[in-house]
């Protein structure tokens, strides 16, 4: 039996033990019908060209994590940015730690996605959001028939959320080959602001397959910042696949810093659907061994004067591969737009590769739209420069790949994150600059 | 503005549908519709083509048989039956008409504008030319000197019967039959087209045209190019012509295969302006070319395209730098208008050390057309020191037309350098403005414009093409703005 049935079968089994309101239900329903149709996706799908599932779809998965693991609080520590106040979100293998999280239900809700879907307090809020932007396509499906635990966070009109938000999904992998499916709900109200960090750890040598699908709505005037730090071993694979709504007036950022796991794949789509919205998407990406980074983006402009930034860096070493696949749509009625994209490679080995994609489909004419794309090495002479004011090799390569990938965290608004990557960064090049950053 | 009637004329080319009663009379020998190997045999037997190449295009056939048509172009458009076209038709012998008289007066004005000679639009139209005329005077001298030098150039036919040898290594080494879909089609049924073989060490000493050979009339629909530039040798090869081409033939596979060996440079040169429909998008040629050159060591091959016309177009005219050190280039402007689709761009694959490739497109949509850029740059393992830059700009003229890049990116070597850049924008209203305050109206302006948004291509054409490409601009894009 190949995954996809076992998948769908399994699916039938346990559905009906699931306490969901009639209509989640209806969705969950429909959802793995469209996944029977549409099944994962294939080597000739355009957007999966250089990404191949097949590897990861040979093994066989556990799909339900039977115990509830306790984790010491010490042992996973430095997965967390603890340096400073947040609110946690925290699963172990699919289910929820409550001794590892704290939650809020007080002006703000970040808390279980399961129990919005079974309060009615929730209903209406998921009747309105939940499974609304996500597209069709096999892996959404996938993910919303499973869908049984995540982060729900809801942010109320005029709200500040008073402390950052963690979502951290680790997978102990004491069940072999795990199969974990988060779903998380974001809603940020009108003039609602929030800072969310999102990370996926595994935390044994057995293989793990995230399929996580996140869906963002931002209301008027709402602010979000959203971090996704991916520092995973070689045996997880993740497929992320974030959807972003943004009304009249909103700014949204994401920062994904991709530092490993054996395949991620970053789907991720913002919808502009309000005037004068700005969506800014970065990432770092700086991976070795056989490692597999695939960032898709889409930024859909559908309407006018507004703006989005993309900037991704990536540095690949030894048999990594990278791909970046970025596309800005610009609607008939979506004037006056400002859309950049850029994105910067280094080939720090021979047997490393880069694909990149960059796409423009514009059908209006009052618009600025450029990107750009570079495959390259560091500068020689800047090396050498380095070299001769007595600073080692390994050290002037790790500061001129700092340099490199600077711009990207210069806009992390969240100071904790910034030095975390910087450190995360120096421990990958295996140098000590003795500074921050 | 000067005076002469271009707002009617423009007017004229926008409503008037298309006339197809060039001729009637159908000839004898012009197969019935449809395609199955005793069609293909039966081409081959009337160009008395050996048995080999008789094998060839059944082979090509074959394999096209079991091929789909391609859907991954950003284009739409209705699939063409292909049993329903005729894949031979002799060559039209009769003249279509006795004088330019009787020549559309609507066509002899655009030859008028584009500057084009009396005997040339004769030519082109399809009049009867007289044996003394010029051109043909030129192309008797023109015959006698490449033969001097050693230079093969003739109609694909001819290469078969007289130099089946040449035709036989290289046809089909840079253009596979399994290709792609009209590749095979081509292949197999490809009506004629041009030979030209550079011996080693020679160079061209003019541009070789398909323009000025007059044997040639009527092999349009599926041609097959090949040239070959021997061992340090240059050539610099104009297709196509800027007058607009007026064919009946709803479907264009063409083939062109360039191969540059040690030390050759092949420069080749395009200028497409097949029927493009009506402003409602009704009929039109569709282009789907394939054309691709193959660099051996030190080589260069520079691709120039100037593409107005055609319902809708696919094409991607590629080098392949096999060799250490080859040069591969891609100049090339594109401009839709009305209901017009263009799918263009290049393939550059770097396989040899140092290898270097510019890409440069500049795409042009007006109307309600559609007009993408696809490209793919390939760095492949052992490619050290591989180089690339593209740059694709695209102008948006009025909001109901749409522009889209599409670049592949491949790189597999550390050592590879590779830029790309994009930009779309339109015209800006300040550079407007700043023309009509010095007295030129909006226009003589946007030609102007995009004109010099244009000019690092057209600077890359022949002289006499690029001031004949220049006006082609300057027409295709009359009336889309103001």
């Amino acid at each position: 039996m190949d995954l996809k049935e076992k998948l769908i079968s399994s699916f039938y089994a346990y559905e009906d033990h699931l306490q969901v309101t009639n209509q989640v239900h209806d969705v969950k329903v429909q959802a793995i019908k469209d996944f029977e149709t549409l099944g994962f996706p294939k080597k000739k799908e355009e957007a999966w060209k250089y990404t191949s599932l097949n590897k990861l779809l040979k093994q066989d998965y556990n799909l339900f994590a039977q115990v509830e693991d306790a984790l010491d609080y010490k042992e996973v520590k430095k997965y967390f940015i603890h340096e400073i106040d947040t609110y946690t979100i925290v699963f172990v293998d699919g289910v929820y730690a409550s001794q590892l999280s704290s939650t809020t239900h007080d002006k703000i809700d970040a808390c279980l996605m399961s129990s919005a879907m079974e309060k009615d307090k929730y209903a209406h809020l998921l009747e309105k959001y939940f499974n609304k932007i996500a597209p069709k396509s096999g892996l959404n499906a996938l993910n919303t028939a499973f869908a049984r635990q995540g982060a729900f966070i809801n942010i109320p009109k005029n709200t500040v959320a008073d402390k950052p938000i963690q979502i951290i999904n680790f997978s102990t992998g004491k069940e072999n080959n795990l199969m974990i499916q988060p779903r998380n709900l974001i809603v940020v109200g009108e003039n609602a602001q929030v800072e969310i960090i999102e990370r996926h750890q595994s935390l044994s040598e057995n293989p793990v397959f995230t399929n996580s699908v996140t869906e963002i709505f931002v209301e008027k005037r709402g602010m979000l910042d959203f971090y996704k730090i991916q520092n995973d071993t070689h045996q997880a694979s993740l497929i992320d696949n974030t959807f972003i709504e943004q009304m009249a007036d909103t700014h949204c950022s994401v920062h994904t810093f991709s530092l490993g796991g054996a395949l991620t794949r970053n789907n991720l789509e913002f919808y502009q659907k309000g005037e004068h919205s700005n969506s800014t998407l970065k990432g770092v990406t700086l991976i070795e061994g056989k490692q597999h980074v695939d960032h898709n983006t889409l930024v859909h402009h559908t309407q006018p004067n507004c703006e989005s930034h993309q900037d991704y860096k990536g540095i690949y070493d030894e048999k990594s591969v990278g791909v970046f696949n970025g596309k800005v749509l610009v609607d008939k009625i979506a004037q006056k737009i400002n859309a950049y994209q850029s994105n910067n490679n280094i080939l720090a080995h021979d047997d490393a590769t880069i694909n990149s994609k960059p796409q423009l489909e514009i059908f209006a004419d009052d618009v600025a739209c450029s990107h750009g794309c570079t495959i390259g090495q560091l500068d020689e002479e800047a090396l050498f420069y380095l070299k001769s004011r007595g600073i080692p090799a390994k050290e002037a390569r790790a500061l001129l790949t700092y340099a490199f990938a600077n711009n990207v965290l210069e806009s992390v608004k969240i100071g904790a994150i910034k030095k975390r990557i910087n450190k995360l960064i120096a421990n990958k090049l295996n140098v000590n600059l003795g500074f921050d950053l | 503005m000067n005076k002469f009637t271009e707002d009617d004329l423009r007017e004229e080319l926008k409503t008037k549908e298309y006339e197809y009663g060039f001729y009637t009379d159908i000839e004898s020998d012009t197969f019935p519709v449809g395609l199955n190997e005793d069609v293909v045999r039966a081409i081959s037997k009337k160009k008395e083509e050996p048995e080999w190449m008789t094998e060839w295009r059944l082979e090509a056939f074959r394999i096209w048989r079991e091929m789909e048509e391609p859907e991954w172009a950003n284009v739409k458009y209705e699939k063409p039956d292909f049993q329903n076209i005729s894949y031979y038709s002799a060559p039209n012998k009769k003249p279509k008409y006795e004088s330019l008289d009787e020549v559309d007066p609507e066509l002899l004005d655009t030859f008028k504008k584009l500057g084009i000679s009396l005997d040339e639009q004769k030519k082109l139209a399809g009049v009867a030319v007289d044996v003394v005329m010029d051109s043909v005077s030129v192309t008797t001298t023109f015959k006698k000197t490449l033969a001097e030098k050693g230079i093969i150039f003739c109609s694909m036919s001819e290469a078969i019967q007289d130099h089946p040898e040449l035709v036989r290594k290289y046809i089909g080494t840079v253009v596979p039959k399994k290709d792609n879909f009209y590749a095979a089609l081509n292949s197999a049924v490809f009506s004629d087209g041009s030979f030209c073989y550079i011996p080693k060490g020679v160079r061209c000493p003019m541009e070789l045209s398909t323009y000025f050979r007059i044997n040639q009339a009527g092999t349009g629909q599926f041609e097959r190019t090949l040239v070959v530039a021997d061992k340090g040798s240059y050539v610099s090869y104009l297709e196509g012509c800027t007058a607009p081409q007026r064919d009946e033939n709803q479907l264009h596979a063409a083939v062109v295969e360039l191969i540059a060996l040690d030390d050759a440079e092949i420069k080749y040169s395009t200028v497409q302006n097949w029927y493009p429909g009506n402003a409602e998008g009704k009929g039109g040629v569709f282009n789907f070319v394939t054309k691709r050159g193959l660099c051996e060591t030190n080589s260069k091959i520079s691709w120039t395209q100037v593409e107005t016309g055609s319902a809708v177009t696919w094409k991607y005219p590629s080098c392949v730098l096999k060799g250490d050190n080859s040069i591969g280039e891609f100049y090339s402007v594109a401009v839709t208008n009305n209901h017009q689709q263009a799918d263009t761009g290049t393939k550059m694959i770097h396989l040899g050390k140092n290898t270097k490739s510019t890409i440069i497109s500049k795409g042009i949509s007006a109307g309600q057309s559609q007009n993408s850029y696809r490209g793919l740059v390939q760095i492949s393992k052992r490619a050290e020191n591989a180089r690339n830059f593209s740059e694709c700009d695209s102008l948006l003229m009025g909001n109901e037309c749409g522009a889209h890049t599409f670049p592949y990116i491949e790189t597999k070597n550390k050592s590879a350098q590779v830029e790309h850049e994009a930009t779309t924008s339109k015209i800006g209203e300040d550079q407007i403005f700043y023309c009509n305050q010095r007295g030129i109206d909006t226009e003589k302006a946007i030609a102007l414009i995009v004109n010099g948004f244009s000019k690092e291509v057209l600077n890359k054409l022949p002289m006499e093409f690029a001031v004949e490409a220049q006006k082609l601009l300057e027409i295709s894009l009359e009336g889309s703005v103001g």
